[in-house]
């Protein structure tokens, strides 16, 4: 038993590991990546900036958390299309004929993707902070901010890993993925405030874990009350982890 | 592995196969299969595409279950025991593994780890197969600027790296060029030695013939024949011949004739394609008397050619139908590397 735990934690490390060099390898996707974002978030900042009333505070003050929150969900799509990739490859054939702990593959995957969202987060916050945003709150409580945006990112990976293991190809893994993204990121709190939507679109926006997401992130970056936003976040990410990585996990053994 | 647990190992079957079928939908991939492999060898399963070769390759290598039977792999159930299954095989499918964006040490290290031999002992495997495989120069680079035959070395040697009892090589060599192919050879022909096996799948007659100590040939889901390379030839038009095309037709029944002394019984002759052939087990001596005979007999050929045997013409003898391989990709490969 002991032996198998620990093979589990190496396979998981030995994967982790081989994805992190890809994307090192090919720094072009990160790059990519990581420019498209400070581009949306200039041209949000400053084409819709000013339309948007937020309430007093300027708007970069109100978008930068949401925004925050808004890179692991389109970071989590890249996941589907990293897995789809992995498996037209021969892959997966190669790695379950091997005597490697089964969820390692997956479970890699995931971690190299959280990486990658950490990566993301901390140039995003530098960047929002040469255009004007300020923390308002204990150190402690933006790490624990910036770590349940992760722990969001690392959420909603687990729907990517599904998707892409459902889907079997690099295009249509592209497509799915942003098929569920586009509606959660824009009919929340993300970009503006709730209050302006009509009710059917509130009822949704009001549900959608990626509002609970930018509201907790608002709260722990700039100050105020968090607490009930804060256990539906985290009823979310436990609630997606358990079942997507159920599903997913269920499919990759089943896998023909 | 010492030499004692070697010995244990060799006692047993390396691969035992009991009644396993496997059906997808409407179509019955495998119906009842039986086999036994025995240790230190290299054992062939030649069938055309859809034949289920690698539907069978993936059932022992515990990648897919099967409706029915039972199968055993070094003596452990592919089922009930997968885990040490996987630890006694290594498996190179048809599509080579290969990680592009890796070296091709980094491509071997990951999988020495994931065989859990360990970070050293990964590294030192890693740059032995290197050296055997000849990739020391290309260790470094990355797998994506590999040719296509270093890319099947690059995947071999990774199948190899925890020296695996049992090598499943599900079409090794398709698409390789003739070169590449026969370097591929030598090193799958090495490998059955101290109780190791080779189990490979391939649709070229030659490439069984040449590698394997025991044939079994596949058609739609069962092993219709069964034999060591020598016993396939004698029974099931294994044979190569030499064939003549005639310049003019009408000569055919008059070629046969001429020739007829040569292998009596065994001229085939069409007088629609004006084609005559025999069994070419005469050598280079055969040939030259074919030559003599038409000579003599004042009938131009249009045509001379010594045929290797193609997986179509052992399915034709055994079947009465036609491989459902292309005939020219068969009749190629077999004709370059000889």
């Amino acid at each position: 038993m002991m032996t198998s735990f620990s093979h589990l934690i190496s396979d998981i490390a030995v994967l982790t590991r081989r994805n992190l060099i890809k994307y090192f390898r090919l720094p072009q996707l990160l790059i990519f990546n990581a420019t498209l974002n400070v581009v949306l978030l200039l041209l949000f900042n400053y084409v819709f900036g000013g339309a948007i009333k937020t309430g007093g505070v300027s708007y970069i003050q109100y978008f930068l958390p949401g925004f925050l929150a808004q890179i692991v969900v389109f970071g989590s799509t890249q996941t589907s299309v990293g897995i789809a990739e992995d498996l037209t490859k021969g892959f997966v054939d190669r790695f379950r004929s091997l005597p490697m702990a089964r969820p390692a593959f997956l479970t890699g995957r995931v971690l190299s993707d959280a990486v990658r969202y950490v990566f993301l987060l901390i140039l995003l916050v530098i960047v929002g902070l040469v255009m004007g945003f300020r923390f308002d709150n204990g150190f402690l409580s933006i790490i624990a901010g910036l770590a349940l945006i992760v722990l969001f990112g690392v959420a909603l990976t687990w729907v990517g890993v599904f998707i892409g293991i459902s889907v079997k190809d690099v295009e249509t893994a592209q497509v799915a993925g942003f098929v569920w993204v586009f509606p959660l990121v824009f009919a929340s709190s993300l970009y503006v405030p709730i209050a302006t939507m009509p009710g059917w679109l509130q009822a949704f926006a009001k549900i959608n874990p990626v509002t609970s997401m930018a509201d907790v992130t608002r709260v722990l970056l700039l100050g105020g009350s968090v607490a009930s936003s804060l256990w539906k976040i985290l009823a979310w990410d436990f609630g997606l982890i358990a079942l997507f990585m159920s599903l997913a996990f269920r499919r990759y053994n089943r896998m023909a | 592995m010492n030499p004692e647990d070697i010995r244990e190992k060799c006692k047993e079957d390396s691969v035992r196969i009991e009644g396993i079928s496997k059906r997808f939908g409407k179509v019955q991939a495998l119906d009842g299969i039986n086999l036994v492999v025995e240790p230190n060898s290299v054992f062939a399963l030649l069938g055309p595409n859809g034949s289920g070769k690698t539907t069978l390759v993936r059932i022992l290598t515990t990648l897919l279950k099967a409706d029915s039977g039972t199968a055993q792999v070094g003596g452990f159930d592919v089922v009930g025991m997968a885990q040490k299954v996987r630890s006694v095989i290594g498996l190179a499918g048809q599509y080579p593994a290969v990680d592009d964006t890796l070296t091709g040490r980094e491509n071997l290290e990951i999988i020495g780890q994931l065989y859990h031999l360990g970070g050293k002992k990964s590294r030192a495997r890693a740059s032995e197969l290197l050296e055997q495989f000849d990739l020391v120069d290309a260790a470094s680079t990355r797998a994506k600027f590999y040719s296509g035959g270093m890319r099947r070395r690059l995947d071999l040697a990774a199948t190899l790296i925890a020296k695996p009892l049992i090598l499943f090589l599900d079409e090794p060599t398709t698409g390789l060029d003739p070169r590449s192919r026969l370097a591929l050879w030598e090193v799958i022909a090495s490998q059955a030695k101290d109780c190791n096996t080779v189990f490979l799948t391939t649709q070229y007659l030659e490439e069984a013939d040449r590698l394997a100590h025991k044939i079994a040939i596949i058609d739609e889901g069962k092993i219709i024949r069964e034999g060591t390379p020598g016993e396939l030839k004698k029974c099931c038009g294994g044979e190569s011949r030499i064939s003549l095309t005639l310049y003019d037709r009408v000569n055919t029944q008059a070629a046969a004739d001429a020739l007829n002394s040569l292998a009596p019984g065994k001229i085939l002759s069409s007088s629609e394609t004006g084609t005559v052939s025999l069994p070419a087990d005469g050598g280079s001596g055969l040939l030259s008397e074919v030559v003599r005979r038409m000579d003599s007999a004042g009938i131009v050929l249009a045509d001379l050619s010594l045929k290797q045997p193609t997986l179509d013409d052992v399915f034709l003898a055994i079947t009465g139908h036609t491989a459902e391989v292309s005939p020219a990709a068969g009749s190629k490969i077999a004709g370059e590397v000889r």
